[in-house]
């Protein structure tokens, strides 16, 4: 699946979308966003703090608790400050 | 008889009389237009900024502000919604966001103009960063306030 990062996420993994293949046992979001974080030290940096991370799946939001089967594309960013 | 709607990024500017004369045009039966724009702060957090940059997630942007375009026209009995929302480096005093509401009655615009303001600001996915005088950059954290405003909406009969 296609992983997205956005602001300070994609500035310390260090790009904004790479493809990856998780593990069957990765079913959500949150345990995503845990697999991910074991992938390197810009990884731990980046979800050093899991619970201020946003997700969406294929540009609609979701919860940490959310399944990630059949995403096509899901994006890791910290909370949003537009407007 | 659909609802005339224009939802647009872009890093250029926008106009304000231009937006609301293409958002009214011959439509005598709108009686209020509501207009929010947002402006970039020279000053935060006690720190001068040079600039402000803009990132956003192209097409989530767009779908996600379409999302509560389309709430708030089943909240409120409007003739017509403009958003506008710029990304890229933006400087102080420049225009960043455009909201316009038109409404027969002042009440229904009103209304619909802060709660699409309140969800661009936590909803909507954007990140500012901000370059300072000295040279540093820093994104700029999300603010309880805004969650709190936007959170309101939820529990709001319509």
């Amino acid at each position: 699946m296609k992983v997205l990062y956005f602001a300070w996420v994609r500035e310390r993994i260090g790009k904004a979308e790479e493809t990856v293949e998780p593990p069957a046992a990765v079913r959500t979001v949150g345990e995503l966003i845990a697999w991910l974080a074991s992938r390197g030290e810009e990884y731990a940096h980046a979800f050093e703090r899991p619970q201020v991370i946003r997700a969406a799946i294929d540009q609609t939001h979701v919860r940490a608790d959310t399944a990630i089967a059949g995403a096509r594309e899901i994006a890791l960013f910290p909370p949003m400050t537009g407007g | 008889m659909s609802v005339p709607v224009t939802i647009r990024l872009q890093q250029d500017d926008f106009d304000l009389a231009t937006e609301s004369a293409r958002l009214t045009g011959a439509d005598t039966s709108i009686g209020a237009v509501v207009s929010f724009v947002g402006r970039c702060r020279g000053e935060e957090d006690g720190h001068d900024i040079a600039t402000l940059n803009l990132e956003h997630y192209p097409g989530m942007a767009e779908a996600e502000i379409a999302r509560h375009v389309e709430d708030a026209l089943t909240r409120w009995p409007l003739k017509g919604v403009t958003v506008i929302h710029r990304y890229g480096r933006i400087a102080p005093g420049d225009n960043i966001v455009l909201v316009l509401t038109a409404s027969s009655h002042r009440q229904a615009a009103f209304a619909a103009a802060e709660f699409l303001m309140d969800y661009l600001k936590t909803r909507a996915p954007f990140w500012k960063s901000d370059e300072r005088a000295s040279g540093d950059r820093n994104w700029i954290d999300a603010r309880d306030t805004d969650d709190d405003a936007a959170a309101r909406w939820d529990s709001a009969a319509n």
